[in-house]
């Protein structure tokens, strides 16, 4: 899939409407995380109930790489059980930060999330990608320090903060 | 923002026209997909000419032996070559003396070396360092680790709503305190060029040094460190058509004399035992080990081919260019240009679009051919300052084109279809 595609079709329709924003009114977690390079920044709520993600609120400022990815986490996790969010989250991350072929990734959990498949690619924008996934587990870890993903060692150099 | 865009027309100027060395750059043949390089990312790193790259790899094909005139003749050629070196930048910049340069990694190192050599030994609690919001972290960080060690307060002095240092300000911060002022020559971001010369005039009635962070100047226009009346000025081979890893710190004899190593080992010494040790004069002083002898071949053959071209021409044409640059740019619905134009800025766009991030912009910019830099630019306070999370950023030099600027505005309007 070609970037212009890649943009039209799937990341700025939730770049423009990012679903699940906004803050929870009893939210059973928080976390948050940021990119400093490109001055991401996730900022994610929790609500647990019966072992499931009962609801997901979202708020959060950056690139359209980041912020659509956000909002495709929240609607990926929304109503699942915690243990299949933990699940899209393994996955995602084989899929971005591994590189992980297609044919060996498990369509079935990443279900839409594979039309992000292009990004990994683009390894300066993979830090981007992955700051609203990084709010998710550090949430689901309940981890409350903001994740920085510059201080990561497990993702890619690359960076695209500029000399 | 009204841009006087006088002739356009390189013809009439007696400027540089860029034809007359496109060919010269190997690079600026590659193709990004469909579309053609349009390279607008020179204030982070300029282009190689062949006379350049030939000079590094002759270097090593013929004479690649050690410096400090080893008896044998390939170490005497390689101890000239880089001697030979040090002489043009020295005169590159009208330095009075060869032996006032000191060759560097980057224009960083030499910030660095002014911080723990001349700073670290002298300033006390209740000294003061002056630098600007606007500075690359290389002349601000530096800075911070004095302040930290030696219990001097660092002060920055601020900017104006339209880029330019607020003298108003930056004199009101300087005081018989100041013992060093430093600032960028010109600004990576704002592209404005600062008034060193009558800077330096006041750090001096004040009994303070003045520092030069030179990596944009000396690339793009003539510089004569004696005119400038600076104590010290830092730059980088790798921003003016030289090799990355090598760079020069200038600074008057006296000052260099009177200072410390900043770095010890081989090369900068005078006696050695064990029992202590006596040190090299200036510059050896400052260059432990074995040096970038091969870069500064390639540093000299870059000081060449600029000089070659004649740096008043080459300043006239990125003058002009940067005229249309910021024209075009002017003429793009929601988006800023962070640094208003005014007649002579350099040529560094940094802006801002309504629309989209610096990063998506940049990305979309690449799939048309088109490089330029996004982010920070290690220049984070100056964008906390002027309350902007990142910018994108085009930076001109002497083989671009209207064409290459025509193609970013070209790739600009993508942007603008695809994000709204």
């Amino acid at each position: 899939m070609d970037l212009k595609t890649l943009y039209r079709d799937i990341i700025l329709d939730h770049y423009k409407r990012p679903r699940n924003t906004g803050a929870l009114e009893h939210p059973s977690v928080e976390a948050r995380c940021k990119n400093p390079a490109c001055g991401d920044r996730v900022l994610l709520q929790l609500s647990v109930a019966d072992g499931r993600v009962a609801q997901v609120g979202l708020q959060g400022t950056g690139c359209a790489v980041s912020q659509a990815s956000a909002s495709m986490m929240t609607e990926a996790v929304k109503g699942a059980r915690l243990e299949d969010a933990r699940a899209k989250l393994h996955e995602f991350r084989r899929m971005l930060v591994d590189g992980v072929d297609e044919a060996q990734l498990d369509k079935q959990v990443l279900g839409d999330l594979l039309t992000l498949q292009g990004v990994a690619k683009l390894h300066a924008r993979v830090k981007c990608a992955l700051c609203g996934w990084s709010a998710l587990e550090a949430a689901l870890d309940q981890r409350e320090d903001e994740v920085d993903l510059e201080l990561d060692k497990s993702l890619p150099e690359a960076k695209a903060g500029g000399m | 923002m009204s841009v006087e865009t006088t002739a356009l027309d390189t013809a009439d100027c007696a400027c540089l026209s860029p034809a007359e060395v496109r060919d010269d750059f190997p690079a600026l043949s590659r193709r990004v997909g469909d579309y053609p390089l349009a390279y607008l990312d020179n204030t982070a790193a300029t282009l190689k000419p062949r006379a350049v790259i030939e000079s590094i790899a002759r270097f090593y094909a013929d004479c690649p032996a050690n410096v400090h005139r080893g008896i044998h003749l390939l170490s005497e050629e390689a101890t000239d070559a880089y001697e030979s070196a040090r002489g043009k930048v020295a005169r590159f910049i009208n330095a009075p003396r060869a032996d006032e340069v000191v060759f560097t990694r980057n224009t960083t190192e030499g910030l660095n070396l002014l911080a723990y050599s001349y700073a670290m030994p002298r300033l006390k609690p209740g000294d003061e360092i002056l630098s600007t919001v606007m500075e690359h972290h290389a002349n601000i960080i530096p800075w911070q680790i004095v302040a930290e060690h030696t219990g001097c307060t660092l002060r920055f002095a601020r900017i104006q709503p339209n880029g330019q240092l607020d003298l108003d300000d930056w004199h009101s911060k300087l005081n018989e305190r100041t013992k060093i002022a430093t600032c960028a020559h010109v600004s990576n971001v704002l592209g404005v060029v600062n008034p060193v010369r009558e800077l330096a005039q006041a750090a001096h009635r004040v009994g303070a040094v003045f520092i030069v962070d030179g990596a944009q100047s000396a690339p793009h226009m003539p510089v004569d460190v004696r005119e400038l009346g600076c104590d010290f000025f830092s730059c980088s081979a790798y921003k003016l058509l030289g090799p990355f890893g090598i760079g020069a710190l200038w600074g008057r004899y006296e000052l260099l004399e009177s200072m410390p190593p900043y770095q010890t080992g081989g090369s900068m010494i005078h006696t050695v035992m064990l029992e202590g040790t006596s040190f090299a004069l200036p510059p050896q002083r400052f260059e432990a080990g074995t040096p970038a002898i091969g870069d500064s071949v390639g540093f000299g053959a870059a000081i060449d081919y600029i000089t070659g071209i004649g740096m008043d021409r080459l300043h006239a044409r990125e003058v002009q260019l940067s005229a249309y640059l910021h024209h075009r740019l002017g003429e793009v619905p929601g988006l800023r240009v962070i640094g208003d134009w005014y007649p002579g800025k350099p040529g560094i766009a940094s802006f801002v679009m309504d629309c989209a991030h610096p990063h998506d912009v940049a990305q979309f910019l690449n799939e048309e051919g088109v490089a330029v830099r996004a982010g920070h630019h290690c220049a984070a306070p100056l964008h906390t300052f002027l309350d902007i999370e990142a910018t994108t950023r085009a930076s001109l030099y002497l083989y671009n084109t209207e064409a290459e600027v025509d193609q970013l505005i070209t790739a600009l309007g993508t942007v603008r279809e695809i994000f709204s």
